[in-house]
């Protein structure tokens, strides 16, 4: 007969197992549809390109180096990738200004949507929400239907005789920044309002009491209670920012390239799969590191609630 | 009527219906997206019995890594002369020898044994056509027919020149622009292009391949483009003008192949006869807008398309085309280089 302790032990292992099989599922999700595809790309960043796309099983670091240093190919000298860099900046800058301009446009916004009443939030909400039924791309194209040529604003500018040409915004950053600041509006202003919601205003009440100024106010009560929310918002924004595809490229007008079309060029008329991985690999980096700078930030100077 | 007779009615009326090549069934076609006239898909349809279904792509490279992939369950695609040979290298199309089927005599002579497939013994041309310049002469009135448009834009023209984004075109353009052959590797000639293209890049407004649109609102001016494409701007705007480039302007030509792994491969052979027929050639012509390679098809074509500039090569530009072909894997490395560098 079992002792008593080996019964025990027959009835942990028992609960291992069935723990196990229980999460399973959720493991193998994890595993095949999140891990799988990444290590695919990683796996792919260090094989050769192959004559006419896809890989050739061998292994080379070349697409590595290439991310960040390039041969001349004209006096063959190695030097740092002037051309990625300037891509890489170029996204990177996109994606903050971008961040910065839904902000500043997104935070009175939650604001003025958290000060009405009750019932009239939810309309608020409600039409906030409204552009996402509608696909990106036909969102982008109505910003385009507005900026161009002979779009709305130039029709209205020439028809008022305040310009005597129509203003050229499409193509340029400007149009690339207008569509981007549309586009990810609603991600800003969705997790600050959830913030700003839950704010009790008593606060901002005694703060006025205290003789603080509105911009006190705002600086030393609203701002650092509704700061998980503008957190939020910021890395919902800034992720898809920095790969933002079809905005740049419609409004744009696809002359200078993003982080996203660097990478397409790899896979489609570049033929070259490492390099396209490689380059897809370091994006995530990029925002690895952001988010963690992010995060740190947050958790230093963060101001608890209750 | 009892029902013995009213079956055999019906079954003989089944196979008066399909004819004697009875190739019941699907056909899966792969094909660029807006290429394929559903005219000429419903007369195939009818005359087989076959039920036809399209998917579109929009890249020879997706086209392409999609069918190595295998399984897709595609019985025919339509890859550029560029990637029909690689597509016959790699394994990915049958021999159905086209060149020896009843239309194949249709052929014109100048596409009957290309480089890209000699003797025709795996594609059907499905289209051809040329790249060149296009200008809305509102704009510009001087001599157009040259890439000079593009790389070194005239002042009227500045700032309102597209130029569509396909690497291969853009750099066959630029190479013939400075005197060389396509896919040099002379680095020579490869400098002289690189430097050609950044300094003409800032006169070009965008570099997008949404240019029927475009060229028809105004935005751009002028812009480096397939001629099928430009003569649906010029019906839209008799002022838009193809131009074909004195330095030499490529040709492409996209041929109907059928997949190694291709289940319904009778059917895919019937298509491949069936669209060599004159009135059916005609008949794809009228929907993509390009020339056909098919003899004896231009009776049957829309009369907006019969001495259409853009279709029909004028006698004197005629000897200024070149078939474009594939660069090698070394020589397409240096021109993403340039292009990355362009578009950087």
């Amino acid at each position: 007969m079992a002792s008593a302790e080996e019964v025990a032990k027959a009835a942990e292992r028992r609960d291992v197992r069935d723990r196990w099989l229980l999460s399973a599922p959720a493991l193998l999700v994890i595993l095949f549809a999140a891990t799988g595809p990444l290590l695919i790309v990683l796996v792919y960043s260090f094989l050769t390109p192959g004559p006419y796309g896809d890989v050739k099983w061998q292994f080379s670091s070349d697409a590595w180096t290439s991310v960040f240093l390039e041969r001349d190919i004209f006096d063959d000298t190695l030097s740092l990738a002037a051309a990625h860099v300037t891509i890489f900046w170029r996204s990177i800058k996109l994606a903050v200004v971008t961040t910065l301009a839904t902000l500043a446009l997104g935070f009175p916004t939650a604001y003025f949507m958290a000060t009405r009443s009750e019932k009239t939030r939810d309309l608020w909400l409600f039409l906030i929400t409204i552009p996402f039924w509608t696909n990106l791309l036909i969102r982008t194209f109505a910003v385009l239907q507005i900026i161009r040529n002979e779009g709305i604003v130039n029709t209205i500018l020439l028809k008022l005789g305040i310009v005597s040409a129509p203003v050229q915004i499409l193509y340029t950053d400007t149009a690339i920044l207008i569509g981007m600041a549309y586009v990810y509006l609603p991600l800003m202003v969705l997790p600050i309002y959830a913030s700003m919601e839950k704010l009790d205003f008593r606060l901002v009440e005694a703060g006025y009491d205290l003789y603080a100024t509105r911009f006190k106010v705002l600086r030393k009560i609203i701002f650092p209670l509704v700061k998980p929310g503008v957190i939020a918002g910021s890395i919902l924004v800034f992720i898809p920012a920095l790969g933002a595809y079809v905005t740049p490229s419609v409004l744009g007008g696809g002359k200078n390239m993003m982080l996203s079309n660097l990478i397409e060029l790899q896979f489609g008329q570049g033929r070259n799969w490492p390099l396209g991985s490689a380059l897809s690999i370091t994006v995530m980096i990029i925002v690895m590191v952001a988010l963690l700078a992010y995060v740190r930030n947050a958790g230093k100077s963060g101001v608890r609630h209750g | 009527m009892n029902w013995k007779t009213t079956a055999t009615a019906m079954g003989l009326a089944l196979l008066a219906s399909t004819g004697l090549a009875r190739a019941d069934g699907v056909l899966n076609i792969y094909n660029w997206g807006n290429y394929t006239s559903p005219d000429v898909i419903k007369k195939f349809e009818a005359k087989y019995n076959v039920k036809v279904t399209i998917t579109d792509y929009d890249s020879n490279d997706t086209a392409l890594a999609k069918v190595r992939q295998g399984g897709t369950g595609f019985d025919i695609a339509v890859p550029s002369q560029t990637y029909v040979p690689i597509w016959i290298k790699e394994g990915l199309v049958q021999e159905t020898d086209p060149g020896q089927m009843e239309n194949a005599k249709n052929i014109a002579p100048e596409w009957a044994n290309p480089d890209f497939d000699p003797g025709r013994k795996y594609t059907v041309p499905w289209a051809w056509g040329t790249i060149g310049v296009v200008v809305n002469t509102d704009a510009y009135k001087g001599p157009a027919n040259t890439w000079g448009i593009i790389f070194n834009t005239p002042d009227e023209l500045k700032g309102k020149v597209n130029v569509v984004p396909e690497m291969g075109d853009v750099m066959f353009a630029a190479i013939k622009y400075v005197g060389g052959q396509q896919c040099t590797d002379d680095k020579a000639v490869l400098k002289k292009v690189r430097d050609l293209l950044v300094a003409a890049k800032p006169n070009w407004i965008a570099m997008e391949y949404n240019t029927i649109e475009k060229m028809g609102a105004g935005d751009f001016k002028a812009t480096s483009d397939w001629n099928g494409s430009a003569l649906r701007q010029r019906l839209a705007n008799p002022a838009i003008h193809f131009n074909y480039p004195k330095e030499g302007y490529g040709l492409w030509s996209d041929n109907v192949v059928v997949l190694k792994d291709a289940k319904n491969v009778e059917n895919a052979k019937l298509f491949q006869n069936f669209i060599m027929d004159p009135e059916n050639a005609a008949g794809l012509s009228a929907f993509h807008r390009y020339a056909n390679a098919i003899t004896g098809s231009d009776k049957y074509m829309p009369a907006d398309m019969k001495d259409a500039p853009e279709v029909v090569i004028p006698a004197d530009a005629k000897p200024l085309g070149e078939l474009q072909q594939m660069c090698a894997p070394e020589t397409q490395e240096l021109y993403t280089k340039i292009w990355t560098e362009l578009q950087k």
